[in-house]
């Protein structure tokens, strides 16, 4: 019965500021990881370096054996500072438009991303406004959806592309679909459970000011959707860039990051591997950001403060 | 929708049955329907049913209607068996599948509107209306794309999946195990127990958790599937390397929400813990673990269905020769739809089975929560 007590038992004797507090535990928390990491490169890259320099009959000392995996080209586990150094080698040291620059690769995965990320917010919000204004609706569709998440929708993916290839749709709009399919339903069910959020006491209110069934829907349940929208954009726009990058594998792309990690792993370029995974979580990181400031602005439009 | 127009809706649905006797069936040359007696009998009285259904109250009108909607389905079908209709279908046969399409919505948009009193009534109108709306989704797949010849390549009609699914138990079976009970379930356990663990220790060591916490959420936001290749690299191409996508897949969600779920009781609860004496033992059993249940499950379905989409991910990067994933491709590449479609068939039965029985373990041990309590 400590853990709880802990926080409260002394809490006078550290007066540092709360910023300290909040972002220590963190920071000592990330410094440990990365620590792991190191230890983990030496320990699992060890025995490659050491073969190799026996093969070349090189005699070696222990620190120069630790250098070595820190620093092997084909490691199985790449130290940190050697994937920084591959990414940022990537992205500043070719120009944007050759197939070398992560840049070139990460604009052809973001630009399915957000195609996906329009149509599948679109339809999930249209789907969403009819199932609340449709009782049928409601209850034929609505467990259908939820069932076809159920479905590993990725593993649809290939024949997505079979198809609609054959009908002659290629490049993005593929992928867009794919990523589309996979983001919907979160925007749908939040979407649902906003619009369906107000109070009936609200709704009878509008009724007794004789509001029509449009103006119930813009002056009462669609503000009240809006903040439920963006809680299911955020986990969306992460799903939708997850599924561009996946819907990249079989379709065997010669560009983005999904064709990327293809690559490395066809050719045993782990740091490579790695640099794009490091890209793709910018990447997400950055979108989040990005629907978090849209969250900002519109509630500040609206009138939070 | 008014009563006039939901009247009127009707009759026109028997008036589009009547027309496959009047229009042509096919554009090639092929027997009328008024030279099909027994189709031509049904159809009548498929349409007679429709008119029926006009004019009748609820509870009949629905009965009438869905009754049309089962003979037309026969009709149609038995319709397409006929080699020189199907591919070639015209308009005398596609007004009554219009027909049955529109008096299907009208009967499944009524018996929505059902409000019944019995308890037991009422659930089984709520389970009826998505299965008869999928049912005909199913057969407006079929009547589609044998009507218009779609060919088996592009997009295989739902019986020809079934056949193919009945047909290849060995090889679903033989991918069943290496895909979802070797590779997925394998790799949810651990991940999910080992999510768990941690998510008790950060609880218990609070600078951990603080610290973990803000990690954990940004990690699982990001694109984890893209460790696959590197697994694939250290584990080999058969099953561990899936499981061990899957463990790093589920480790996040669980860690987090069991540590949001840990921290849910109240202080009022934790005072009276202290108050009976108990240790931090004790208190984990009896207080912050059954407060953390309607968490842990929610990780154990979102993870059941992330686990999933890792395990058939991580075969595009390498497998033995077996495996959902692999066939899939596999089977894409030699256009062999049929086979993809089943082994889709296989991957949803098997995921909705596992998400319900998770669903069915979180009835059976949160019962008293007050979602369930309504």
């Amino acid at each position: 019965m400590t853990s709880s007590t802990v926080s409260t038992a002394r809490p006078a004797e550290i007066a540092w500021h709360p910023a300290v507090g909040r972002y220590a535990p963190i920071v000592v928390i990330a410094l440990a990881l990365i620590a792991a990491w190191y230890i983990a490169a030496v320990l699992m890259n060890i025995n490659l370096v050491r073969n190799a320099f026996e093969r070349n009959e090189t005699p070696y000392t222990t620190a120069e054996l630790i250098a070595g995996t820190l620093n092997a080209e084909r490691p199985l586990l790449p130290a940190p500072h050697q994937i920084i150094e591959t990414f940022a080698d990537d992205v500043f040291d070719w120009p944007v438009t050759s197939p070398r620059s992560l840049v070139y690769h990460g604009w052809v995965t973001l630009s399915a991303t957000f195609l996906g990320f329009l149509l599948g917010a679109a339809f999930g919000i249209i789907l969403a406004v009819l199932i609340v204004h449709a009782r049928t609706l409601q209850k034929s569709l609505l467990p259908w959806i939820i069932c076809s998440q159920m479905v590993p929708i990725l593993a649809v993916a290939p024949i997505v592309i079979v198809v609609l290839g054959s009908i002659g749709l290629r490049g993005l709009l593929p992928k867009a679909i794919i990523s589309a399919y996979l983001c919907f339903f979160p925007v749908t069910i939040g979407v649902v459970k906003g619009l369906n959020s107000p109070d009936p006491i609200q709704r009878d209110l509008m009724r007794t000011w004789s509001a029509t069934p449009g103006q119930i829907f813009w002056k009462l349940r669609w503000p009240s959707a809006v903040p439920f929208l963006f809680t299911s954009l955020k986990v969306s726009i992460t799903i939708s860039l997850i599924g561009a990058i996946v819907a990249e594998l079989p379709t065997g792309a010669q560009a983005g990051i999904g064709a990327r990690l293809l690559a490395g792993s066809y050719y045993g370029q782990t740091i490579q591997i790695w640099a794009a995974l490091l890209a793709a979580s910018l990447l997400a990181a950055g979108l989040i950001g990005l629907i978090s400031l849209a969250e900002r602005s519109v509630a500040r439009l609206m009138g939070a403060h | 929708m008014p009563a006039n127009w939901r009247r009127l809706a009707l009759l026109a649905a028997a008036i589009g049955m009547l027309a496959a006797a009047v229009l042509p069936l096919s554009s090639e040359p092929t027997a009328g329907l008024l030279s099909r007696p027994a189709l031509l009998a049904a159809t009548l009285l498929t349409a007679a049913l429709y008119a029926g259904a006009a004019f009748v109250a609820a509870p009949l009108s629905i009965a009438a209607s869905f009754g049309g909607v089962a003979l037309s389905c026969a009709v149609t079908l038995a319709l397409l068996r006929d080699a020189t209709i199907a591919g070639y279908a015209a308009w005398g046969f596609w007004l009554p599948v219009l027909a049955t399409w529109g008096a299907a919505w009208l009967g499944v948009a009524r018996l929505a509107a059902v409000k019944p009193h019995d308890k037991t009534a009422s659930r089984i109108v709520d389970l009826a209306i998505p299965l008869l709306f999928g049912a005909f989704i199913f057969y407006l797949w079929e009547v589609t794309v044998r009507g218009f010849g779609v060919p088996t390549v592009l997009f295989p009609a739902p019986s020809v999946i079934a056949i193919r699914f009945f047909a290849s138990p060995a090889v679903l079976w033989q991918d069943f195990v290496q895909t979802f009970v070797l590779g997925m379930l394998t790799g949810y356990v651990i991940g999910c127990g080992a999510g768990f663990l941690v998510a008790v220790l950060a609880h218990r060591y609070t600078f951990l958790g603080r610290g973990l916490l803000p990690i954990g959420n940004f990690v699982s936001a990001l694109p984890i599937v893209g460790i696959a290749p590197i697994m694939v690299m250290w584990f080999g191409f058969d099953w561990p390397s899936k499981a061990a996508v899957v463990v790093v897949i589920t480790f996040f969600p669980m860690l987090v929400n069991t540590l949001a779920g840990l921290n849910t009781a109240g202080h009022i609860e934790r005072d009276l813990m202290r108050s009976y004496g108990a240790g931090h033992r004790q208190t984990l059993q009896k207080l912050y673990l059954p407060a953390a249940m309607p968490f842990i499950f929610n990780a154990l379905k979102i993870n059941s269905t992330l686990a999933f989409i890792g395990a058939i991910v991580a075969e595009f990067f390498g497998t033995p020769t077996q495996g959902i994933g692999f066939r899939i491709s596999i089977e894409a590449g030699r256009m062999a739809l049929d086979m993809v479609w089943a082994e889709i068939a296989l991957a949803a039965i098997a995921g909705m089975a596992f998400y319900g029985f998770v669903a069915l373990a979180e009835r059976a041990t949160t019962f008293w929560h007050p979602s369930y309590r309504t």
